[in-house]
């Protein structure tokens, strides 16, 4: 395993997809603020949420580089078009798993079951994050597949 | 804690929702509406319980409630009583927190409405929904059934909503880039158009509701338990801490103070813009097309508001109103539009919207104003006359500010000589007006005295001085009628405005003296009424009186035009026509007393508190107008 390139590609593709995802709010395709979503995990407040929101997804991102790597090595088998499908699995999980049980394990969000408390007040995303927007599922596959496909092809430049 | 607020509720009718149901009432009388908001957007409640006007995320934005505007299509959130009910509308005092009294013979319950207003603390540190309005019913004797319609129609009445049920995060639906939720302590039924229920109320007991929008997601939902009896409190209080900071102690207080109060709800707090008014379309003239958009900031209120402001002690907004004016106004300077939106653009291109039917069939209902494109010289002399009395006041004009003044200064040195279309924006043509010219003239002079004060540099004051000459030359000789003993509105013309009452307020002609007085009396005759009104000109279908211009004919006569009784006089007469919560709109119809226009309106709650401290200011013997140096006041260390 390389691991100066996972370290470059890795920094490299998750800055990609934090900035397709910002760019997809921006224009208007989800309202879903992902650094907010995760920021809030570990604070109320708004700014720092973001904040650090940005820094676990930065970080979190380098870490899953490291699971697609380790399957490139595996495959024997790293280019833009492997890494696009491992990203859209990947969106697949997120969307499907991920997102149905963000109401049981953040700390700050409500459910449709129990509604809005001193506790809980953060609105659920709900089925493939469709509460964000209808197009949201749309901005996630796009960001993760670009992510996978910058993380494969600078994967492949350095063997 | 989480209060189980279902069972606060007694009883909930069986019956189900009207079908098709669209229409509420007969439309309410412009002054039966009150207006709460958030310094960023605003809504307007009717004394009968409903929002009929309501735009987020900002004042200029499409509307999510228009049945002000039309009762049909236009949308609305309604919360009374079943059967007939009297009704009286107050704010708690000195906040913007509106209650609503409701009482019939089987008993009484007070509506609270309010838009939380999140300071940008609050609103960084803790979970607070982007946009919201409270609204709580309570019982307080008997018992009482009420009706709960909501019917939201996006973007003017011309978009239909899709309300989806979400189990016990609420009701939601979405239009464009937002999403909006509705939180109900009382089950909602959903219809075609919205949602709505029936329930009975006992005494003790109330409904809760939350709404809320927002662009980002995940959205704030907050509980409706007790902890939005402590927000409403912690609302009251915020109000009250601010409207009681004003420094104020002369007669009118309570005038004052609300005037205050509406001139900062009317204040877009991300940038400090104030705009005209938080509506469109309300018409001056009842059935007719005088209907324009005034969810803009118009340049020339500035002297006047700065004024108001600085001499009430609310240097923050002060500050940051003049701020909102150099900035906004940078991509044109020197040049200045008359009008700007909440950021300093171009306000948008008028457009009719002709689904609406608009206020009593008052069409066409207008969005965007044409009048972007005008050009009216009086502005620059409004904003330099602005930063003067900053200036005056103790405030500093730092390096930048001073090299936009020096600009404006140029410009109008260059061009006062030029026709413009004037302070009444008519659409037909320019011509030489004479308050266009004192505006220029103030310019000048302004100028000239902040030079003296030490607070302007590099400016070329030997130009200003001739110029400044020049055009009190003009004024005296051409805008003098010797046949009618009067200034006239336009240079060689016949025809007289309220405006001219103006000559004195900058400084221009003392308020005493016999030009001024005769003046005065001319326009008297000629656009006055019995009841101490004023229209602002004559026309041939007339309008309504001109609210603001009632209180500069209060201020001149304070000024020194009139004895102080007088002035006192006429500030009386005229607050007889303020609605129950003390709010006026641009305009009042000289028969009924009823407002007309955009309401409320900025401009004439600025004009109130102008002629209350000119009045307060004469009976303590305190110096008038803060044009020159030194100033009344001194901002507070």
């Amino acid at each position: 395993m390389n691991w100066p390139s996972w370290l470059l590609s890795g920094f490299l593709a998750t800055l990609a997809l934090s900035t397709l995802l910002a760019t997809s709010q921006g224009l208007g395709l989800t309202r879903m603020n992902l650094p907010y979503l995760i920021g809030t995990f570990v604070t109320p407040q708004r700014e720092k949420a973001r904040f650090y929101g940005f820094l676990i997804h930065l970080l979190n991102g380098w870490i899953f580089s490291m699971l697609y790597v380790l399957v490139f090595e595996a495959r024997h088998l790293a280019n833009w078009w492997f890494g696009a499908l491992l990203g859209v699995a990947q969106a697949l999980f997120v969307l499907t798993v991920g997102m149905s049980l963000m109401p049981g394990i953040h700390p700050r969000m409500a459910s449709e079951q129990h509604g809005p408390n001193a506790n809980r007040q953060l609105e659920p995303p709900g089925f493939m994050a469709l509460h964000y927007g209808i197009q949201t599922p749309v901005s996630i596959f796009l960001a993760h597949a670009v992510f996978g496909a910058i993380l494969g092809s600078l994967y492949q430049l350095a063997k | 804690m989480h209060v189980p607020l279902r069972a606060e509720v007694s009883q909930r009718s069986a019956e189900t929702p009207p079908a098709n149901r669209r229409v509420t009432s007969a439309w309410p009388a412009i002054q039966d509406y009150g207006i709460i908001g958030d310094c960023r957007s605003a809504a307007l409640v009717s004394r009968y319980g409903s929002i009929d006007w309501l735009c987020w995320p900002r004042f200029d934005a499409p509307s999510i409630f228009a049945a002000l505007l039309d009762r049909e299509r236009g949308g609305y959130w309604r919360i009374s009583p079943v059967g007939p009910a009297a009704t009286k509308q107050h704010y708690v005092p000195d906040s913007n927190v509106l209650e609503t009294h409701f009482s019939s013979p089987s008993g009484s319950a007070i509506l609270v409405d309010m838009m939380p207003g999140a300071s940008n603390t609050s609103y960084h540190n803790s979970f607070l929904p982007d946009h919201e309005i409270l609204r709580k019913v309570a019982c307080d004797s008997g018992e009482l059934e009420f009706e709960i319609e909501f019917f939201p129609v996006a973007h003017y009445g011309k978009t239909k909503v899709q309300i989806r049920d979400m189990g016990k995060l609420g009701l939601r639906f979405t239009v464009g880039r937002g999403s909006y939720w509705l939180r109900s302590s009382a089950a909602l039924s959903i219809t075609d158009q919205g949602a709505w229920a029936r329930v009975v109320l006992r005494c003790g007991e109330n409904l809760r509701f939350s709404f809320s929008y927002s662009e980002e997601a995940p959205a704030v939902l907050r509980p409706l338990d007790l902890s939005l009896d402590a927000r409403i409190d912690h609302a009251v209080a915020a109000w009250q801490q601010w409207g009681r900071s004003a420094n104020y102690e002369g007669a009118y207080r309570n005038e004052v103070i609300r005037s205050a109060l509406t001139l900062k709800l009317l204040t877009y707090a991300p940038s400090g813009a104030i705009i005209a008014a938080p509506t469109t379309s309300l018409p001056e003239r009842i059935g007719a097309d005088l209907n324009w958009d005034y969810r803009y900031c118009w340049l020339r209120d500035a002297s006047f508001t700065i004024r108001a402001l600085l001499e009430l002690g609310y240097w923050n907004e002060a500050e940051d109103f003049l701020d909102w004016m150099l900035q906004a106004t940078r991509l044109t300077q020197p040049k200045l539009r008359i009008l700007y939106s909440l950021y300093g653009d171009k306000a948008p291109v008028e457009h009719k919207l002709g689904h609406l039917s608009g206020y009593r069939e008052s069409s066409p209902v207008r969005i965007g104003n044409a009048a972007r494109n005008q050009l009216q010289l009086d502005v620059y002399g409004e904003v330099i006359d602005a930063a003067a009395q900053f200036a005056f006041h103790g405030g500093h004009l730092d390096r930048d500010m001073q090299k936009a003044l020096i600009g404006f200064g140029n410009y109008v040195a260059a061009n006062w000589d030029q026709p413009d279309e004037g302070i009444w924006e008519p659409r037909s043509g320019r011509e030489n007006h004479t308050h266009s010219r004192l505006l220029c003239w103030t310019a000048m002079d302004r100028l000239i005295r902040l030079d003296e004060h030490s607070s302007l540099r590099g400016a070329p004051i030997e130009r200003y001085r001739q110029e400044s000459n020049s055009i009190r030359r003009q004024i005296e000789e051409r805008a003098w009628n010797e046949n009618m003993q009067s200034y006239v509105s336009v240079l060689d013309r016949q025809e007289l405005d309220a405006s001219l009452l103006l000559l004195s307020w900058y400084g221009f002609a003392e308020a005493g003296s016999p030009r001024m007085r005769s003046t005065y009396h001319a326009i008297r005759q000629q656009l006055g009424t019995p009841n101490g009104l004023l229209f602002r000109y004559r026309r041939e279908i007339p309008e309504g009186t001109f609210a603001l211009c009632s209180f500069w004919e209060a201020e001149y006569l304070a000024l020194g035009g009139g004895s102080l009784d007088e002035a006192r006089q006429r500030f009386a007469d005229l607050i007889k026509y303020e609605n129950d919560l003390g709010l006026y709109g641009e305009e009042i119809d000289p028969i009924t007393g009823a407002a007309l226009g955009n309401f409320p309106q900025a401009f004439t709650h600025v004009g109130l508190i102008g002629a209350a401290l000119s009045i307060s200011q004469r009976e303590k013997g305190e110096q008038q107008l803060a044009h020159r140096p030194p100033a009344a006041t001194r901002q507070a260390t």
